[in-house]
């Protein structure tokens, strides 16, 4: 299980919090900008980095993230130019780091090759939004070896023997499906989404962090309520399109995961 | 003989790769389908669409003077004769009703060249159910027609414009909108292709076209074909005819794909020929895609053949060596629907053109005079347009 991931859980708890979990599409609008715009959200206050590897057929993900991925894949982005991006910035932060992406490319690099070499970048735990459970074997038995963990999905659709698997593939943590939809989707039900979040707490004994949907502070802050960790992504990839220039883009994602993390304390 | 498993693997390909969100859907797809399937009633309604509405079984027709040019006995399994023109309807009636059943109002589905979002519109015209239909960009542009004939139906058509903007797009937001949708929507599939049970499903709606023509080769000839041949982009109408002919060791199944311009130049929908393993909606097996993992674009002069990956179970049968799978490029396809046109009397759907094509791959691989069933899985009608213009180009 990975230190550094348990461990931003565990801080965020004794802070009476939740951890922010910020989410990034590598390469997007660089792979040479990446490392900047990952430490940056770092030190605003994100608990976990998610970085997005861009794939040519996202389904799970909204428009946002789509066009997010479109721009990566022509500017040139590979997995293995991800995980550079991802050593690049981890030599100047300690801030865990999730991959979130699609099971084709990580097929095409080999699943026992991924799990070195993102344990080499510096890599702590790996989403795979299109590997459930059931087929998960081949990525988990390498990254269970190398120390890494796999982070599943749990649905509002998901029944007790679905979440009993994802438990049993769980590293540090799991992560709450807010609503059945895409990435970035409006009009998620977050107070419910909380309140699932808990009661898979309760269940699994982990950590859980609620996403898709959680686009504003007020959003964090209704979700930090009741879960372990929130997860924002689409409204993130968004401030970097709108941000005109890369050092505007940095400072874009300094100041909204600044602002999203001020919705973090319970009660506060 | 059927090759899946309980978990939807044909060998290592298949399965179902898809969010968590749709898994418990499928799951539920999946015991609502046997549960109809093992329905009397259910069936019986089913059977009298296929022959009322659909117009089955359809004939068994041995082309005489295509025979003597390509130095085999060719019958040609007449899906072009189906209502709508075209095999996919076989599956969409079944889907459809299995939607009504489910209790499910709102029908989506993917389309290439419209012959499937025309299937589904005609089922959900039928049926009295909500029809969207996710096409990309590109092929509302070039099958201008078949967006007309869906709109007529009652359908919606909605525009893709993301990716390639073609049918894996289409796939793509389909998937998108079942996902957003999942409760009150059925997701009509259009080939043996996607996540378990879609590849089984769909493999046993097409499976009328092989029984039928194995029970008239039979009727006809008295004995079973030396070959058989269809075409093959995602795989249904290949897979249907395929079925019953499994267990038959001594006929040999040859299925088409496209070359496009030449596998050697990369412009090619021969996903089988270029074997690459992957993972694409929701599916293990062979995948159009670059080093770096990402999908390539298919291409191919025929849109219903444009797809960058396969029915997991096509992939299976290519590697246990139970099928072959040629590939012929556009030119040769085009040769092959002005020649069955002008031999036959026979405009065929330019995905059919293809297995037309290959006979004189087969010519050389069976004895001179061996009996042929070719699927024939749709008209051409539709590709005028495209073949005027190409032959134009010529």
């Amino acid at each position: 299980m990975s230190g550094r991931l348990r461990e931003a859980f565990a801080r965020a708890e004794r802070e009476s919090r939740a951890a922010l979990v910020a989410y990034l599409c590598a390469g997007d609008p660089s792979l040479a900008l990446t490392p900047r715009l990952l430490v940056a959200a770092a030190e605003a206050g994100a608990d976990v980095l998610e970085v997005g590897v861009p794939f040519s057929d996202p389904t799970a993900d909204g428009p946002t993230i789509q066009r997010a991925s479109e721009r990566a894949l022509a500017a040139g982005a590979t997995l293995a130019g991800v995980l550079d991006a991802i050593r690049a910035a981890r030599a100047e932060t300690d801030v865990p780091i999730v991959l979130f992406g699609y099971y084709n490319p990580i097929l095409r690099f080999g699943e026992a090759r991924l799990a070195s070499s993102a344990k080499e970048a510096g890599v702590d735990g790996l989403l795979v939004v299109d590997l459930p459970p059931e087929h998960a074997s081949p990525l988990l038995e390498p990254l269970t070896a190398e120390g890494l963990d796999l982070v599943p999905l749990v649905a509002p659709t998901s029944p007790d023997t679905r979440i009993q698997r994802a438990s049993k593939v769980a590293g540090s943590f799991l992560y709450c499906v807010s609503m059945t939809g895409v990435t970035g989707s409006a009009g998620a039900p977050l107070e419910e989404a909380a309140e699932r979040a808990a009661a898979l707490r309760e269940r699994t004994g982990r950590p859980v962090a609620v996403g898709f949907g959680v686009r504003t502070a007020e959003d964090v802050a209704t979700v930090a309520a009741r879960a372990d960790g929130v997860v924002v992504g689409s409204a993130i990839v968004r401030a970097i399109e709108e941000a005109d220039g890369d050092d505007a883009k940095v400072e874009a994602v300094r100041a909204l995961v600044a602002e999203l993390a001020r919705g973090l304390h319970r009660g506060g | 003989m059927s090759t899946t498993s309980a978990e939807g693997m044909f060998g290592r390909f298949g399965g179902q790769y898809v969010a968590e969100t749709l898994m418990p859907a499928l799951a539920e797809l999946g015991e609502a389908y046997a549960e109809a399937r093992a329905d009397e009633a259910f069936e019986a309604r089913r059977l009298a669409l296929l022959r009322d509405y659909v117009g089955r079984p359809t004939p068994l027709y041995l082309a005489r003077r295509l025979s003597e040019e390509v130095g085999l006995e060719v019958w040609l399994k007449r899906e072009d004769l189906a209502h709508t023109g075209a095999h996919k309807v076989n599956n969409t009636i079944g889907q459809v009703l299995l939607a009504e059943r489910m209790g499910k109002r709102r029908v989506i589905a993917e389309t290439g060249a419209g012959q499937h979002g025309v299937a589904t519109a005609t089922a959900c015209a039928l049926l009295g159910l909500e029809c969207h239909v996710f096409m990309g960009e590109e092929d509302v542009r070039r099958q201008a027609p078949n967006v007309q004939r869906m709109e007529l139906l009652g359908a919606e058509v909605v525009p893709v414009r993301s990716g390639s903007r073609t049918l894996k797009d289409a796939m793509n937001e389909a998937l998108r909108d079942w996902v957003t949708n999942v409760a009150t929507t059925y997701y009509c599939v259009g080939s043996a292709a996607g996540p378990h049970p879609y590849p089984t499903l769909v493999r046993e709606l097409q499976a009328v076209i092989g029984e039928e023509a194995r029970a008239q080769i039979l009727a006809q000839r008295g004995a079973l074909p030396a070959a058989v041949v269809a075409c093959v982009g995602g795989g249904s109408n290949a897979i249907g005819l395929f079925s019953a002919f499994l267990d038959d060791a001594d006929v040999r199944l040859f299925g088409v794909e496209a070359a496009g311009e030449g596998i050697a130049s990369g412009r090619h929908a021969a996903t089988i020929s270029a074997r690459q393993e992957g993972v694409l909606h929701g599916m293990r097996t062979y995948v159009l895609q670059d080093d770096d993992g990402q999908v390539q674009e298919a291409c191919s002069i025929s849109a219903g053949l444009d797809y960058p990956a396969v029915g997991p179970e096509h992939a299976h049968l290519a590697e246990t060596g139970r099928a072959t799978y040629l590939a012929v490029e556009d030119g040769a396809a085009l040769e092959a629907f002005h020649r069955l046109a002008r031999v036959e009397g026979i405009l065929p759907a330019l995905e059919t053109a293809h297995a037309f094509a290959a006979l004189g791959t087969l010519a050389k691989e069976l004895a001179r005079g061996d009996t042929v069933v070719l699927g024939c899985s749709g008209r051409g009608d539709k590709d005028l347009a495209t073949v005027l213009a190409a032959s134009g180009a010529r």
